[in-house]
């Protein structure tokens, strides 16, 4: 089984702890005046996105976890799974709920997504920073309001729920920052 | 997110080279001004140091008395030799050298870096703490002075600031102050209670310890490292350790001069290599010599003076004090 000594670690590496792929996301050598030395780590779970501590004794290895970012295509969800397929080689993935979560939301048919795959099944989808979405409901736009203060909750094609400026209406097109679940303003396409 | 690829110019920007050269000055001038002879033990040894916890660089040399071949070591500290001018009557000595270290590497190390170590005869581990505050207070004038001094002995240490007694606590007890009230978890660590202690120590302790020259002394005798004991119940090391603003600064002991027992620390030291898997290495037997022939009553600490700058400059890591750092050496 592939493994990483503590002194290949640094952010982004895939290890495996306590039975869980996890990501690096920080490593620091510590090191008391006299005595052993410890790489100190800062972890995201993958499964849960939960940050975890752990410390190592340095120059142990750790089991590398089989991790990789792929980008695939959001086919359709037939509400147990939700299918992707890589767009060169047409090979299809089908991730649970689990694997989705939050992201479900923001997913529309035909965008790119990045899927993060463990021992080559999905373990997390991140939706793309910005996504089109049209508006399905909403109350009615308040004409000549233009100033976006205040606002309203909107919701959109994918289930969505975001808040909106008042001129809004039903059947447009919207970009929305997904880190943040942000409306950023009208689609002219 | 990958450094990208270090390029010719120096780590470390011109001020800082400067300050370098004021801190080193003025330590030269404090040493002087106390009469301390400078010193310049070779860096190339035959022995190494046998503590498991420092790797020691090797090379070979061919020439002149080794047609085969010679496996040298690169110093970790120049202790060693510097005992042995001790014993051979030198008095009190001084010395600012490159020390090497194998596998350290992090925002506080480096695997070369310069140690300033010196040894001054007739004092012991609490009159040389004295002298370090001295030489900090002048060396740091008017670039980062010292506000605040505090001494703890390390058993006030952890109960203060950890809430355990470090001569009473078991590895269990640490393993479930570190997860419940830390929430760090150490994995595949062995049950050596130094370890633990350790652990408490670089990840609890030392992040309280704030702004300031801190004095530590009175370890574990399991922690003397080369420092004599000091009978007592339970006895202690006479040994220290100096932080300022937190970073761990310097090391010192009121010297063993006992050469049984130092041969008897390598001997144990030279068996927990084998039994981890550390490589071995030749112990020092001219220090034992030295030792043997008699090594006048002295304390001496090894402070590192990259860790000065970096304190004193506010740096984020030591690579930023650092003509040129690991990566672009």
């Amino acid at each position: 089984m592939a493994s990483y000594s503590t002194n290949e670690f640094r952010g982004g590496l895939k290890i495996m702890i306590d039975g869980d792929p996890c990501a690096i996301i920080e490593n620091e050598f510590v090191k008391p005046g006299k005595g052993q030395a410890f790489n100190r780590v800062k972890i995201r779970n993958l499964k849960t996105g939960r940050v975890i501590e752990r410390t190592f004794k340095s120059g142990e290895s750790v089991e590398a976890a089989d991790v990789m970012d792929v980008e695939l295509q959001f086919l359709y969800s037939d509400g147990e799974f939700w299918h992707f397929m890589d767009p060169q080689t047409y090979e299809q993935q089908a991730a649970d709920a689990t694997a989705v979560g939050d992201t479900a939301k923001w997913l529309k048919e035909q965008d790119m997504c990045e899927v993060t795959l463990w021992n080559g099944a999905p373990l997390a989808v991140t939706p793309p920073n910005f996504v089109l979405l049209k508006v399905t409901d909403t109350d009615p736009g308040v004409r000549g309001d233009t100033s976006g203060g205040g606002g309203k909750p909107a919701t959109l094609e994918t289930g969505a729920v975001v808040r909106v400026p008042l001129f809004i209406d039903i059947g447009e097109t919207l970009k929305i920052d997904t880190r943040t679940g942000e409306y950023v303003g009208r689609s002219k396409e | 997110m990958q450094p990208s690829e270090p390029d010719w110019r120096p780590s470390a920007s011109l001020e800082l080279l400067q300050l370098r050269a004021t801190v080193l000055d003025r330590v030269r001038a404090f040493f002087s001004k106390h009469a301390v002879l400078e010193v310049d033990t070779p860096a190339l040894s035959r022995a190494a140091s046998t503590d498991p916890a420092l790797l020691s660089f090797q090379t070979r040399y061919h020439g002149p008395g080794a047609a085969a071949g010679a496996t040298l070591y690169l110093h970790t500290s120049p202790e060693f030799p510097m005992k042995r001018l001790l014993a051979a009557g030198s008095g009190s000595i001084y010395q600012v050298c490159k020390v090497f270290r194998d596998g350290e590497c992090g925002g506080s190390h480096n695997p070369e870096f310069t140690l300033l170590e010196w040894y001054r005869t007739g004092f012991d581990h609490l009159d040389l703490m004295d002298e370090v505050e001295r030489l900090l207070v002048e060396v740091l004038a008017g670039i980062a002075p010292i506000e605040t001094v505090h001494h703890w002995t390390y058993r006030e240490l952890f109960r203060e600031l950890a809430g355990v007694d470090p001569f009473t606590t078991t590895v269990a007890e640490l393993r479930l102050l570190l997860a419940s009230t830390h929430g760090i978890m150490p994995v595949g660590m062995p049950d050596d209670l130094d370890t633990w202690l350790d652990l408490v120590m670089t990840h609890v302790i030392e992040p309280l310890l704030g702004a300031g020259l801190v004095f530590v002394c009175d370890y574990p005798a399991s922690q003397a490292a080369l420092a004599r004991l000091r009978p007592g119940n339970p006895p202690v090391a006479a040994r220290f350790e100096v932080y300022l603003n937190g970073v761990e600064l310097a090391n010192g002991f009121h010297e063993l001069a006992d050469a049984v027992e130092q041969q008897q620390r390598f001997e144990l030291e030279a068996a927990r290599r084998r039994d981890s898997d550390v490589p071995e290495v030749p112990m020092d037997r001219k220090l034992l010599d030295a030792l043997a022939a008699g090594l006048p009553d002295c304390a001496g600490v090894a402070l590192g003076v990259d860790r000065l700058l970096m304190v004193a400059s506010r740096a984020r890591c030591v690579q930023d004090v650092l003509a040129f750092s690991l990566d672009s050496a």
